[in-house]
C-alpha cells in the first residue's frame, strides 16, 4: 500500500472541486444566477454546477405539462359567465379510480326524476387520492383532469367537494396547452363527422 | 421482441415420481403439484439431482371454493434458464400443515413465515415460525379469502356505493367500532390482558449466560434497533444480541410499513394495481411497474411495442443509476461521511426526476406503464435531456463517485472484509441482485433469462468475488457504468413508432390462469406472481420482494461483527420498507 | 430573513439607523426564533419521507428555512413531521415519540396516508390518518407532495407559529405543561385506550345481537 491519505486526498479534490465551481459559477452568472428563467434552467440542466438550490418560493422549479397532483372538474364559461360543468356522471372515473376516493350522485331532473347528465354531487377525498391520474386518462368527456397546483397545504383535512374541485376550462388551457390543444381538435373532428352524418 | 421463456420443465417429474407428482392440468397453469407428503424428497431432487439451487419465491394461494389452499414454489439455476414450478395443495382445514422446506432451501425461512402469518398454513419443522408482518397476538390471518377486513366495502372493485348514488360517507362512520378496527362480539378489552409480543421474538435470539472472563461476570446485552432509528432506512427494526460490542444474533424484526399491499391488490381491477406498485419500492417505481406489467401482459397473451420496449428499459436502468447512487451515499451517511455524497447523489437524482416526471406527470409515483407499453411517449424535450443527460454529465459524474470514495482509506477500511458472505450461503438464502453478484456469482436476470429487449444490448454482468461489503459498494459503481452502456445503446437504437400494442382501456380482460414476471430490479429479483380467474380482479396478487428475501442472509453476515459494522451491512443489503413490508 | 421583517410596523425609524435597530415585541421576537429554528424529528415512514428528505438535500434545502437539523431524538426536536403510512403496528412507537417530544411541538400529516389513509386506508392494518391520535397542525396533501409542496406545508407552520402569542400558548399556561396521549395496545386489534369503553359496549352489543335468533 502506498501512501496512507492518497485516496483521502483524491476525495477531497473532488470536493474542492465543487467548492470552488459554486463560486465560478456564481461569477460566471454575475447576477443572473438566481431568480431569472434562465438561471433555474441552467441549475437544472445537465451543466449544472454549483449551487444547486431552487430558492423556493421565490423561484419554483417548473413544473412540465403532464405534473399531476389533485383533480379538478372541468366547466366551460359561456359569454354570459353561465358555467357548465363537462361531467356527464358516466361514472368511468369512479370506476377506474385505485383507492375508489371518487363519489359520485348521479343527477336527476326534479321534475321528472329521470336521470340527467349532470352530477348533482361530486366528491373526492384528496386524504385516499393517490394522483393517479387515472380519472383524468380514461374520462371520455374531458371533463376531470389533474391539476398542477401544489400548494394546498391547509389547516384541516381536504375533502373535495364539486364546487371545490370545479376549475375554468380556460385554467386548463393555461396549464396543460397541448393536451388541451390536442382535444379541441379531437373535439371538434368528432363534432365535424356528427354534422356530415346529420 | 423475445416473449419471456414460457415456464416449462425439460425433466419430466411425473414420470420420476409417478403418483406423487403431477402435471398442474388448469388451463393456464403450468408446473408440477406435488403431493404434499412427499414435498421435501421431491424438493432435494429438484435441487441436487436437477441443479435447480435458488429458490426464488414461495406464496400461498387460498382457492376458497375448490377447499384448497396451495403453496407455489419458483426456482432457477443460477447457470440460467426459465423456472421449475411446482406447487402443494392442501386441504383447506384447521390446522392447514405442510412441511417445511427451509432445511432444503434456507430461502424459505423469512417467506414461510409471511404466509403462515397471512394465510396460517403450519410450516412444520420450521426453525422459528412466527408472525412475521402482523404482531404476536392479532386475530386472524388476514390473506384467507373468508377474512375480512375492518373497513371492508365489496368483495371487489369498483365499489359499488360510489356510483351512481354515490354520496360521500367516510369508512369511519361505517364501520361498526368507528374506526379501522374490528372486534370479536363479546370482546371485552378490560379483561384483555396485554401479554408480551416481544416474548417469543426474544426467546429465539440465543440466550445468554453470564460468563466469568477475566474474571469479571459478563451478561450478553439485548439491543432493540428501531423501527425508530435513523441507520434502518425507515421503520426496520432489528433486535442484536451482544457481547460487548460484537453480534452474537440477530433477528430482524418488520411489519411497520405492512399496509396490506396483496389484500388490497387482490381487491383491485388489474390496473388499479399499477399505481399500487409505485408504492412499493418507492425509489424505483419505473422499475416496479414493469413485471407486474409483464405478468398480466403475459397472461393476456398481448405484445408490448418496439419502442415502449425501448422506453422501459431506459427507463429501467435510468431508475438502476439514481438507485445507486442514492444507495452510496447513504451508505456512507450510515458510515459516518454525513451527508456530502448523499447530496451529491440527489443532485444527479433530481435530474433524472425531472425526466420521469416530464414522461410520466410525478417525480416518484409513475404509474407509466400499461398492458402493451407505456402511458404516453416521452415528451421531445424530455427525451433530449435524457440524451444530454446519458452522453454527457452522468458517466463523469459516476467516475466522480468513483474518485469520491473508492480508494479513501478510512472508508476502505470500514468495508474491506465486513460481512462476508459465501458464494454457497448466497444461494442458499436466495439472495438475488448485486447482493449475490457481490459473492461471486454472474447470475443477472437480464443475461440469465433475458427479457424484453436485453438480448440486443452489449453489457457485462457485474461481478465481484469477495463477498464483503467493499465488494458490494464496488459492485453498484459497476452497475451504473453497465447502465449507462445499455442506455447509449438503447438510445441510439430506440426506434420511432406508437408506444401502446393496444386500445387504452381501464377494463382490461385477462383470461384465467397463472404467471409470473420478474425483472432485474436495482435491488435484485422483483416478481409477481399472479393468478387470474377470468374476473376483472386478480385473484391472487404476490410481489416477490427483493428487500425482503435479501434480509434471509442478514443474521449470517453480522454475527461476530462489530454492532457498528451492523448498520454499514444493512445499508449495503439495500433495503426500502415499502417494498419489505408491502 | 431580513430584520425588516421584525418590525412592527408604526415605529418611524430614521433611514440611517434602518437594518440597524428594530422596534418589536417581545412575541414578534419570541416567535422569530421559533420559527427560524424549527427542529423536524428524522423520522420517516414510507414513500413521502423520501420526498422530505429530497426536500432536504440539495435542490431544496431546508437550511434556508433554519430548518436543516433534523435530529433522530425525539427530545432534541419541535416538529413531527409525520412523513407516510401510520401503520397499527407502528403507531405505539409514533405515540410515545410524540409524548417524549418537549413543547412547543407541531405535527405536520405531510401526504395522504397521514392525514387521511391514503391510498392504503382500506387496508387492516393502516391507521386512517394520524390525527385519529396527535393533534395535527398542518395537512399537506399529495400522494407524494413534491419538495416544494412539502416547503410550502412548512411555511403554513411558519405562519401559524407566528401567529401565536406568549401569552395563550398552551405551554406556559398553568397545569400540565405537555400533552400525553395515552398509548394505543397491540390486542387482537389496535385498542385506542380513551375508547376502551366504547369498544367494550359495541362488543357487547354485537355479542347480544348474534345470540338472537334470526337476527338476520
Ligand atoms: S368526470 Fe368524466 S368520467 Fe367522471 S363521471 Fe364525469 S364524465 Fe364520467
Ligand atoms: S387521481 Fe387517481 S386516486 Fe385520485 S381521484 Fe383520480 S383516479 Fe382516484
Ligand atoms: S401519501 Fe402516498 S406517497 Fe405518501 S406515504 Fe402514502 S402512499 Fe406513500
Amino acid at each position: 500500500m502506498d501512501t496512507y491519505g492518497k485516496g483521502i486526498f483524491k476525495g477531497l479534490m473532488v470536493t474542492a472541486k465543487h467548492f470552488f465551481d459554486s463560486y465560478l459559477d456564481d461569477i460566471k452568472w454575475w447576477g443572473k444566477r438566481y431568480y431569472t428563467p434562465e438561471g433555474l434552467a441552467h441549475r437544472s440542466s445537465k451543466d449544472a454546477k454549483g449551487i444547486f438550490t431552487v430558492q423556493y418560493p421565490e423561484e419554483k422549479v417548473p413544473v412540465p405539462e403532464e405534473f399531476r397532483y389533485i383533480p379538478f372538474l372541468v366547466y366551460d364559461e359561456s359569454e354570459t359567465g353561465e358555467k357548465t360543468i363537462r361531467c356527464t356522471s358516466c361514472g368511468i372515473c369512479a370506476k377506474a379510480c385505485p383507492p375508489q376516493c371518487i363519489w359520485i350522485v348521479r343527477g336527476s331532473d326534479p321534475n321528472t326524476g329521470r336521470p340527467v347528465p349532470q352530477p348533482a354531487e361530486f366528491t373526492i377525498d384528496a386524504d385516499i387520492c393517490m394522483n393517479c391520474g387515472f380519472c383524468a386518462e380514461y374520462c371520455p368527456f374531458d371533463a376531470i383532469k389533474m391539476d398542477h397546483d401544489y400548494e394546498i397545504a391547509s389547516y384541516g383535512r381536504n375533502l373535495l367537494n364539486k364546487e371545490a374541485l370545479m376549475k375554468p376550462a380556460k385554467y386548463y388551457a393555461e396549464i396543460r396547452p397541448l393536451n388541451n390543444a390536442r382535444e379541441e381538435a379531437a373535439r371538434a373532428e368528432k363534432a365535424a363527422t356528427k354534422a356530415a352524418k346529420a | 421482441m423475445t416473449t419471456p421463456a414460457p415456464i416449462t420443465t425439460q425433466f419430466d417429474l411425473a414420470e420420476k415420481f409417478p403418483g406423487t407428482v403431477s402435471a398442474d392440468a388448469r388451463p393456464g397453469y403450468a408446473g408440477w403439484i406435488v403431493a404434499p407428503e412427499k414435498l421435501t424428497e421431491v424438493a432435494i431432487f429438484i435441487r441436487d439431482e436437477l441443479g435447480y439451487d435458488l429458490l426464488s419465491s414461495v406464496t400461498g394461494v387460498d382457492y376458497l371454493a375448490e377447499g384448497l389452499m396451495e403453496i407455489v414454489y419458483h426456482v432457477y439455476k443460477t447457470s440460467g434458464g426459465p423456472a421449475l414450478v411446482f406447487k402443494a395443495q392442501l386441504p383447506r382445514l384447521d390446522p392447514v400443515k405442510v412441511a417445511s422446506l427451509t432445511p432444503v432451501w434456507l430461502g424459505a425461512e423469512l417467506q414461510e413465515r409471511e404466509i403462515w402469518d397471512l394465510y396460517g398454513i403450519h410450516f412444520e419443522n420450521h426453525p422459528d415460525l412466527r408472525r412475521i408482518l402482523m404482531w404476536e397476538g392479532f386475530d386472524g390471518h388476514p390473506m384467507r379469502k373468508d377474512w375480512k377486513e375492518a373497513f371492508y366495502d365489496d368483495e371487489v372493485k369498483p365499489f359499488k356505493s360510489r356510483w351512481p348514488e354515490g354520496k360521500h360517507a367516510f369508512a369511519e362512520d361505517r364501520s361498526p367500532f368507528g374506526d379501522n378496527v374490528s372486534f370479536e362480539a363479546g370482546f371485552d378489552p378490560e379483561k384483555w390482558t396485554a401479554t408480551d409480543p416481544e416474548e417469543a421474538l426474544y426467546a429465539t435470539l440465543k440466550k445468554y449466560k453470564t460468563v466469568v472472563k477475566d474474571g469479571i461476570a459478563t451478561d450478553h446485552i439485548l439491543v432493540n434497533m428501531g423501527p425508530q432509528h435513523p441507520s434502518t432506512h425507515g421503520v426496520f427494526r432489528a433486535v442484536v444480541m451482544l457481547d460487548g460490542e460484537n453480534v452474537v444474533s440477530l433477528k430482524p424484526v418488520m411489519g411497520y410499513l405492512h399496509r396490506n399491499h396483496e389484500k388490497i391488490g387482490e381487491r383491485n381491477t388489474f390496473l388499479q394495481n399499477m399505481p399500487y406498485t409505485d408504492r412499493l419500492d418507492y425509489f424505483n417505481s419505473m422499475s416496479n411497474n414493469w413485471p407486474y406489467a409483464m405478468a398480466v401482459e403475459k397472461m393476456m397473451g398481448i405484445q408490448v411495442t418496439e419502442r415502449a420496449e425501448y422506453i422501459r428499459v431506459i427507463m429501467a436502468e435510468l431508475s438502476r443509476i439514481q438507485n445507486h447512487m442514492i444507495l452510496i451515499g447513504m451508505l456512507m451517511n450510515d458510515l459516518g461521511a454525513y451527508f456530502t455524497p448523499a447530496l451529491y447523489a440527489f443532485e444527479e437524482r433530481e435530474l433524472i426526476l425531472d425526466i420521469f416526471e416530464a414522461a410520466s406527470g410525478s417525480r416518484m409515483m409513475c404509474n407509466y406503464h400499461r398492458f402493451g407499453g407505456v402511458v404516453r411517449d416521452v415528451p421531445a424535450e424530455a427525451l433530449q435531456k435524457l440524451k444530454d443527460l446519458v452522453f454527457e454529465r452522468l458517466p463523469g459524474k459516476i467516475d466522480e463517485f468513483d474518485r469520491l470514495l473508492s480508494e479513501n482509506e478510512i472508508f476502505v477500511s470500514r468495508l474491506k472484509g465486513i460481512g462476508y458472505l459465501s458464494p454457497e450461503d448466497a444461494i442458499r438464502t436466495s439472495m438475488t441482485g448485486p447482493m449475490l453478484r457481490a459473492s461471486g456469482i454472474p447470475y443477472d436476470i437480464r443475461r440469465a433469462d433475458p427479457y424484453s429487449v436485453y438480448d440486443r444490448f452489449d453489457f457485462n454482468v457485474a461481478v465481484r468475488y469477495n463477498g464483503d461489503l467493499y465488494d458490494r459498494y464496488l459492485i453498484r459503481i459497476d452497475e451504473m457504468r453497465e447502465s449507462i452502456k445499455i442506455l447509449e445503446q438503447a438510445l441510439r437504437q430506440m426506434p420511432e413508432g406508437p408506444v401502446m400494442s393496444v386500445k387504452p382501456t381501464y377494463q382490461v380482460k385477462v383470461p384465467a390462469g397463472e404467471a409470473y414476471g420478474r425483472i432485474e430490479s436495482p435491488k435484485g429479483e422483483l416478481g409477481f406472481y399472479v393468478v387470474s380467474n377470468g374476473k376483472p380482479n386478480p385473484y391472487r396478487y404476490h410481489v416477490r420482494a427483493p428487500s425482503f428475501i435479501n434480509l434471509t442472509s442478514l443474521e449470517m453476515t453480522c454475527v461476530n461483527e462489530k454492532i457498528a459494522d451492523f448498520v454499514a451491512i444493512l445499508g449495503a443489503v439495500d433495503i426500502v420498507l415499502g417494498e419489505l413490508d408491502r | 430573513m431580513t430584520p425588516n421583517e421584525l418590525n412592527s410596523p408604526g415605529y418611524d425609524i430614521p433611514d440611517d439607523m434602518k437594518n440597524v435597530v428594530a422596534i418589536t415585541t417581545l412575541d414578534k421576537i419570541y416567535n422569530f426564533g421559533r420559527r427560524s429554528s424549527v427542529w423536524p424529528l428524522m423520522f420517516g415512514l414510507a414513500c413521502c419521507a423520501i420526498e422530505m428528505i429530497a426536500a432536504q438535500a440539495s435542490r431544496y434545502d431546508l437550511a434556508r428555512f433554519g430548518m436543516e437539523v433534523m435530529r433522530p431524538s425525539p427530545r432534541q426536536s419541535d416538529l413531527m413531521l409525520v412523513a407516510g403510512t401510520v401503520t397499527k403496528k407502528m403507531l405505539p412507537a409514533i405515540v410515545r415519540l410524540y409524548n417524549q417530544m418537549p413543547e412547543p411541538k407541531y405535527v405536520i400529516a405531510m401526504g395522504a396516508c397521514a392525514s387521511g389513509g391514503g391510498p392504503f386506508k382500506e387496508g387492516y392494518n393502516v391507521v386512517a390518518g394520524i390525527d385519529k391520535y396527535l393533534p395535527v397542525d398542518v395537512y399537506i396533501p399529495g400522494c407524494p407532495p413534491t419538495p416544494q409542496a412539502l416547503v410550502y406545508g412548512l411555511i403554513k407552520l411558519q405562519e401559524k407559529i407566528d401567529g401565536q402569542s406568549l401569552k395563550q400558548v398552551r405551554w406556559y399556561q398553568k397545569g400540565a405543561d405537555s400533552v400525553e396521549v395515552p398509548i394505543p395496545m397491540l390486542g387482537p386489534d389496535l385498542i385506542d385506550p380513551r375508547r376502551i369503553p366504547e369498544i367494550k359496549t359495541k362488543a357487547a352489543e354485537l355479542a347480544a345481537a348474534a345470540t338472537i335468533p334470526n337476527a338476520e
